[in-house]
């Protein structure tokens, strides 16, 4: 049974970087265009170099 | 001239004049477009690249959801250089005026709310995993650990997350009244207190899971809800910003271009032929004609020379008016009217919604039957506190409307999502309630039922010869009237005549020289005939009896349609309208009224409504025109398509967006529909409250069948909302 006291720990610590990333992407505004990102992936035009 | 220098940042002979340009650069102006035909990946890079080609322009992006393009460029790039940029790659692109919007792009509370239910939905499943350990039977020490595990991460959660129950129920409690929020946190307070209670005395049962789940679902409905009404809000802010209301202002002997907010009673303003006036006032200079039929729904555009009055709203036809402002803003006529409106819409607000029904039944019963465990256990017990509470709790849960906050926005979001790809956007929150409930159906004429274009009736007959004379004084003129003519004559094939000397006289109609004699096209006192009842004009050659040709109201697509499957659907219909009694029964007839009114004042059609209204109907008004405002607000529900007058927009609670009228029946039945699913959805949640409240109030409610009763139902709730679709 002892081993739960590392594994609470763990999978409470990787559900708090999944909750932290959601975050991150609601702050960055990545819900403002779903339409336009799944469109802009397809296109090549930045493949090259990030855009400025 | 900044671009120009920054064009050749080799010869830099003027370093200074090169700083001077990157300061002024740091002001940099914000342009937004609609554009309404980007679909694609090709399309998002097509309009980014021409654009950002263009000189003075920063950057430009595309937001393919909201179909816009939000442009960062210098102050001295306007709106009109990136729309005819656009045009030119074959976009068709509308300026937005950027004040309006930014209320939208910062939407702050979907965000706060999103987040809040993300911290529930993690806390949830985190504890509801610790949970199922304890129901599979994990016992003393362990049981206390996970108890303790699960408390640490519900209380700062639910801290955090169930703030909005909190401050509603808050202000309610704070005015002495109840409503849905107050039960639920009572339930999710009382709930963690007990719980934290029951561990400390290593008791075997913890509610934290469930006053989590009673949190994700209910901010889960509240997400929903906001996001219905923020798509709708949007919609709705960016048919006004649509708008960007600019004048012509003479300043000295110069026109400056202003926007409307600046212009102060007593400035002169010039409207160019087929400009809206922006104020109201007198004219000064010039003559041409008005059509106001946004205003009055007169179809026939009437006279306009030096002191007639004017008011907002009205078109000018056909030649460019000085106009000097008698009002201006909040003063004009257009404004005036919001006041009719504010009356009208107190007593919509009167309206009790479906869930307020609901709630006010609901609050004081669930505290009521609490309460009753509490005490008969007490009583039962002979004074077992622990006890008593613990089933009071149990029952607080388990009756809580769970089911019954998602009830409502899931079928109102599903419903109002189906019309909006009809082209509907349902502004108002009760609007598809008390849409479902209509059964009578008043119509305005002009600007609704037909697009306010004449269509030329009598062709067949003339005789080829004046026909050609008439298209040829037709193509010069841009009336109304005149295009519909030329369009209609050139089009049964005829070619324009010879003409010398073409010119057309604003206010009266079109002049020339035809084989020596002279030809007008025009209004009936000009060429001196007698005004007839139905909409014409009228061509004389030489000395010759003025010909009339007359013309009636296009009717919109989609208008006969939707009249015939309101009519197959039982409502009673009515045809309201300013416009000449001549008219009015012409087109009553085509469509199948029964009944109809003309020459009605705006107070008429408010009072026809109010009338109706009092003896027990249910008044759907359709309309656009100023005229009709005070109507839209008076009648139970209403309806105004895209093109309407912004008050009209204002006043009514569903907007048609596109110009096709049929989605209208569509409509009715959609909210019957939803309001169908809404009481379903509240007969579900009582179903389950019947089963499960015996089960607590007898204290057979363990935290399991808390857990099962409230996510069964939630989710029961939903999948019945989401057959709509």
């Amino acid at each position: 049974m002892g081993i739960v006291l590392y594994l609470i720990p763990i999978s409470l610590f990787l559900g708090g970087l999944g909750l932290a990333a959601f975050f991150w992407t609601v702050k960055s505004k990545q819900y403002d265009d779903p339409d336009g990102d799944a469109h802009r992936i397809l296109s090549d035009e930045w493949d090259d170099k990030p855009r400025p | 001239m900044c671009a120009q220098i920054a064009a050749c940042p080799a010869c830099s002979v003027a370093p200074s004049a090169e700083e001077l340009a990157k300061m002024s650069e740091v002001v940099e102006a914000r342009i937004m477009l609609s554009l309404p035909t980007v679909h694609c990946a090709a399309c998002i890079t097509a309009v980014e690249r021409e654009l950002e080609r263009a000189a003075g322009v920063h950057s430009a992006r595309v937001n393919l959801t909201l179909k816009r393009v939000s442009i960062e460029a210098d102050p001295d790039v306007t709106a009109d250089d990136m729309i005819s940029l656009l045009a030119g790659i074959g976009y068709e692109a509308h300026e937005l005026d950027a004040g309006t919007l930014r209320a939208t792009e910062t939407d702050k509370r979907g965000r706060e709310l999103l987040m809040r239910l993300a911290v529930a939905g993690f806390a949830m499943m985190n504890v509801m995993l610790l949970s199922v350990s304890v129901w599979a039977g994990a016992k003393d020490a362990t049981r206390d650990m996970f108890h303790w595990i699960s408390a640490i991460i519900a209380l700062p959660a639910i801290a955090f997350s169930a703030q909005p129950f909190f401050r509603s129920a808050w202000s309610v409690l704070q005015v002495r009244r109840l409503n849905m929020d107050v039960p639920i946190s009572l339930a999710i307070l009382l709930a963690s207190a007990l719980s934290m209670y029951e561990i400390t005395q290593h008791g075997e049962n913890a509610y934290f899971d469930a006053a989590l789940s009673l949190t994700f679902f209910l901010l889960a409905g509240r997400y929903l809800d906001h996001r219905t009404r923020a798509i709708a809000r949007s919609a709705a802010e960016e048919l006004a910003a649509l708008e960007v209301p600019r004048a012509e202002r003479f300043e000295g002997d110069e026109l400056v271009t202003v926007p409307i907010a600046e212009l102060a009673v007593g400035d002169l303003v010039r409207i160019k032929p087929g400009g809206r006036m922006p104020v109201d006032g007198v004219v000064t200079d010039g003559q041409s004609e008005l059509d106001r039929s946004l205003l009055t729904g007169e179809t026939v555009p009437v006279y306009a020379g030096p002191d007639i009055v004017v008011s907002a709203g009205e078109v000018n036809l056909t030649g460019p008016l000085t106009v000097r402002v008698t009002a201006a803003g909040q003063d004009t006529s257009l404004h005036r009217m919001a006041d009719l409106v504010a009356m009208a819409e107190s007593s919509k607000n009167r309206y009790t919604s479906l869930a307020d029904k609901a709630a006010g039944i609901y609050a004081p019963g669930v505290h009521m039957l609490s309460f009753l465990a509490f005490v008969g256990w007490m009583v039962a017990t002979g004074g077992d506190v622990r006890l008593s509470l613990n089933i009071a709790v149990a029952v607080l849960i388990i009756t809580c409307p769970c089911a019954l906050g998602l009830a409502v926005p899931a079928v109102t979001t599903a419903a109002s999502g189906r019309l909006f790809r009809r082209g509907m956007l349902i502004k108002d929150a009760t609007a598809l309630e008390r849409l479902a409930e209509v059964d009578t159906v008043v119509f305005d004429k002009t600007g609704t039922l037909t697009e306010g274009a004449p269509e030329l009736t009598n062709l067949e007959d003339f005789k080829p010869r004046d026909l050609q004379v008439a298209l040829a004084l037709a193509q010069a003129s841009a009336h109304p009237l005149a295009v519909s003519l030329a369009a209609a004559v050139s089009e049964a094939g005829v070619e324009p005549a010879k003409l010398d000397n073409l010119h057309e006289v604003p206010g009266y109609g079109v002049e020339a020289a035809w084989n020596g004699k002279t030809v007008r096209l025009g209004r009936a006192a000009w060429v001196g005939a007698k005004a007839g009842v139905q909409t014409a004009t009228y061509l004389q050659i030489g000395t010759a009896d003025p010909l009339e040709f007359t013309f009636a109201d296009h009717l919109r697509e989609g208008a006969d349609t939707a009249v015939a499957a309101l009519k197959e659907q039982g409502m009673k219909l009515l045809l309201i309208s300013g416009d000449a009694a001549v008219a009015v029964e012409k087109l009553a007839k085509r469509l199948g009224f029964d009944e109809w009114v003309a020459e009605a004042l705006p107070e008429d059609k408010a009072k026809r409504i109010n009338a109706l209204s009092q003896n027990g109907a249910r008044v759907l008004m359709v309309g656009d025109g100023l005229n009709d405002t005070a109507a839209l607000a008076a009648a139970h529900v209403s309806i105004s398509p895209a093109s309407a007058l912004d008050a009209a927009r204002v006043a009514s609670d569903i907007v048609l967006l596109g110009s096709d009228m049929s989605p209208l029946a569509e409509a009715t039945v959609i909210a019957r529909k939803a309001t169908r699913r809404i009481k379903e959805n509240f007969a579900i949640a009582a179903v389950y409250n019947a089963i499960a409240v015996p089960i607590a109030l007898f204290g057979f409610a363990t935290p399991l069948v808390a857990a099962l009763a409230m996510s069964a139902s939630s989710i029961t709730v939903s999948l019945n909302a989401l057959r709509l679709r």
